[in-house]
């Protein structure tokens, strides 16, 4: 076992671990060690090729499909130097200002969000698209919302050199997406502060992580580690969880620390989704062009959001419903499909939570509730008008049956499309803005931390990611993970001399 | 100090056959049919490609999967027999369809969800080849608009 000592340890190098990682690494000049211990590769740039199957067996967990315990839903989240920033679209959007009045957490308000936000925004280079980069599958959605009476959105989008390959969820081929791989790591790194990547942080102590670096694999896409392979004892004055709303709850459960809150991995959300799929009768560029550039927001009235995207062929064809010819056609259909991705507003409830297993992997558990369920049947029935309004032939809804629906059958979408239709194990769901787990609140029996990420009772333990979330954002969540990051930073910081 | 450095967490899964496929693969290959028809007519390197996809799925799931895997295949199969008195390679492309399309409606879940899980395993299979993929058109390139205008 080899023995290291740090001041400060970050597990997970994504947008909350490379925001405190940055944040912190100022201490460096004052002579204090930081480390950031990251359980993925840190690829190089060549290593983004585009190809579906072999990005997603690299970038993501499960190759982007994590089931639940039920295997109702698939959960996509990223692994490696920059997490899940490596395989997002870069959409960047300020947490709206009823969310965080409604997480009722005290002494977090939105103005310090917002003004912590706006600093990353301009960090990351986050501005709107100009038109002549929007391509017909994000204009239609434009053109449909207004003949179907809804009002679309621009992204402001983090991208800086964008050639619009459409392959942001499969990690950027030309190093154009301003993620925490690009802007924040470097950033600390050139500071000082150390990185250390296939470093799997197996276990948490009082002040320490048990830690085994794994080799390269042969064949296989990044860098060798930083450390040599083996394991590692790794003590620190604060260690500071990063590694997801997933990974941050379970590996605390799994170390069986002493005096944790009891609603640790409870409260986890994750905005349920669908891809719809439209069929055009003439060709669109869909597959060119960054993916998601407009959204409309109906979180507040009907609890959901619609998305543009463009998916890859095989989660395109994963996330229709059922098979055979009728499947086979409208993906033969590729070059004239639009697609809305349809995302749930979901609330967080007790059973929804994060457990481990017997040996120590994450298990989650989630139950559809009734507001979830009427929430996806509505987005879709808007999403089916929306399409129909921007002129496509057919529209693919999972929740009708069959689930095609043709154009003349349009005015009966409302029908057509029925809660009676969502059934569990025959639809695909996919989530990929996982929250909750390790919820902010003012004591233990409400939370797991304050709302600096501290966590009850053991002042030498922080959480910075998604995991604080203690309901849902109700928008894409990054850049709130990133202001959470950075208020989590703040605290150890001004904590520190007190955490000798 | 009261911590010892042990673990008992467990994340990596035996070595397994890469031939995990092989007992089933008439009655995968029915299947498989009825999910993608076009691999009814795919060439036996499509089919090595998407076979071997499908095995390199299972290989980093945990055994127990691979194994609820084969056997739900096998149950098909057998229910197939029960149902018509013939294997699933037995039954006509129309007869196999209407078996799997009523199983994916079952009112018990995890009918449902091994249903889910046959057809995404072959739809990765197929969909993710590179070949398959420029046939239905698909032309995502890093080039991106410079390779379009």
């Amino acid at each position: 076992m080899n023995a290291r000592q740090y001041d400060v340890v970050v597990v997970g190098a994504g947008a909350a671990g490379g925001t405190v990682a940055q944040s912190l690494a100022p201490l460096v000049a004052q002579g204090k060690k930081v480390l950031v211990l990251e359980e993925g590769p840190r690829f190089r740039d060549e290593d983004f090729t585009g190809r579906e199957l072999e990005m997603a067996n690299e970038v993501f967990v499960d190759g982007g499909g994590f089931l639940t315990a039920d295997g109702t839903m698939t959960l996509a989240f990223g692994r490696g130097y920059g997490g899940s920033t490596v395989v997002y679209t870069g959409t960047s959007l300020i947490a709206p200002a009823r969310v965080i009045r409604d997480w009722a957490v005290p002494g977090l308000d939105h103005a310090d969000i917002e003004r912590r936000s706006r600093r990353y925004m301009g960090e990351n280079n986050v501005h709107l698209l100009g038109d002549d980069e929007i391509n017909d599958n994000n204009r239609l959605f434009v053109e449909g919302c207004a003949r179907a009476g809804y009002h679309a959105e621009q992204f402001p989008l983090n991208v800086r050199g964008c050639k619009g390959s459409s392959l942001c969820n499969l990690g950027c081929p030309n190093a154009a997406k301003m993620g925490t791989h690009r802007v924040q790591l470097p950033n600390a790194e050139r500071q000082g502060v150390e990185v250390v990547t296939r470093a799997r942080v197996v276990r948490i102590g009082e002040r320490r992580v048990e830690v085994e670096v794994a080799p390269r694999t042969a064949g296989g896409k990044g860098t060798d580690p930083e450390w040599a392979p083996g394991r590692y004892d790794v003590s620190a004055r604060v260690v500071v969880l990063a590694a997801g709303a997933i990974n941050s709850p379970a590996l605390l459960l799994r170390s069986g620390l002493a005096g944790l809150p009891s609603r640790l991995g409870m409260g986890f959300t994750c905005h349920p989704a669908h891809i719809l799929v439209a069929e055009h009768r003439q060709p669109i560029t869909n597959d060119v062009g960054h993916p998601k550039s407009f959204f409309m927001d109906r979180a507040a009235e009907e609890g959901y959001v619609l998305e543009t995207c463009m998916y890859f062929p095989f989660i395109t064809a994963k996330n229709m419903t059922g098979f055979g010819v009728p499947h086979s056609t409208l993906m033969q259909a590729f070059p004239r499909l639009q697609m809305i991705l349809v995302l749930a507003c979901d609330k967080a409830v007790p059973d929804n939570r994060v457990t481990v297993d017997r040996d120590g992997k994450p298990v989650v558990h989630y139950r559809f509730t009734p507001e979830v369920i009427r929430s996806m049947v509505a987005a879709t029935r808007a999403s089916a008008k929306i399409f129909f309004a921007a002129g496509a032939v057919r529209v693919h809804a999972p929740s009708a049956d069959p689930p095609l629906i043709e154009a003349q059958d349009a005015p009966r979408v409302d029908q057509l499309i029925d809660e009676r239709h969502f059934q569990l194990g025959r639809i695909s769901v996919s989530a990929a803005h996982l929250m909750g787990g390790c919820g902010m609140g003012s004591h233990q029996a409400d939370s797991v931390t304050d709302a600096w990420g501290r966590v009850h009772g053991v002042p030498w333990l922080r959480v910075a990611d998604a995991s604080l979330f203690p309901n849902s954002v109700e928008i894409n969540p990054y850049l709130t993970v990133m202001a959470l990051a950075d208020r989590a930073a703040e605290a150890v910081r001004s904590d520190f001399g007190s955490l000798a | 100090m009261g911590w010892r450095m042990e673990s008992t967490v467990r994340y990596t899964w035996p070595a397994v056959s890469a031939n995990l496929l092989a007992p089933v693969r008439p009655a995968f290959r029915a299947l498989a049919e009825v999910f993608v028809p076009e691999t009814a007519a795919a060439s036996p390197a499509t089919w090595d490609r998407l076979e071997a996809v499908v095995e390199s799925a299972l290989a980093g799931r945990p055994p127990a999967i691979r194994r609820q895997v084969i056997l739900f295949i096998r149950v098909l199969n057998g229910l197939a027999r029960l149902r018509t008195g013939r294997a699933l390679t037995g039954l006509d492309l129309p007869r196999r369809t209407a078996l799997l399309e009523g199983l994916s409606k079952a009112p018990v879940l995890l009918v449902r969800r091994g249903v889910w899980g046959l057809r995404t395993l072959v739809q990765m299979g197929y969909y993710t080849q590179p070949e398959v993929q420029a046939a239905i058109g698909y032309r995502a390139t890093a080039a991106g608009w410079e390779a379009r205008r």
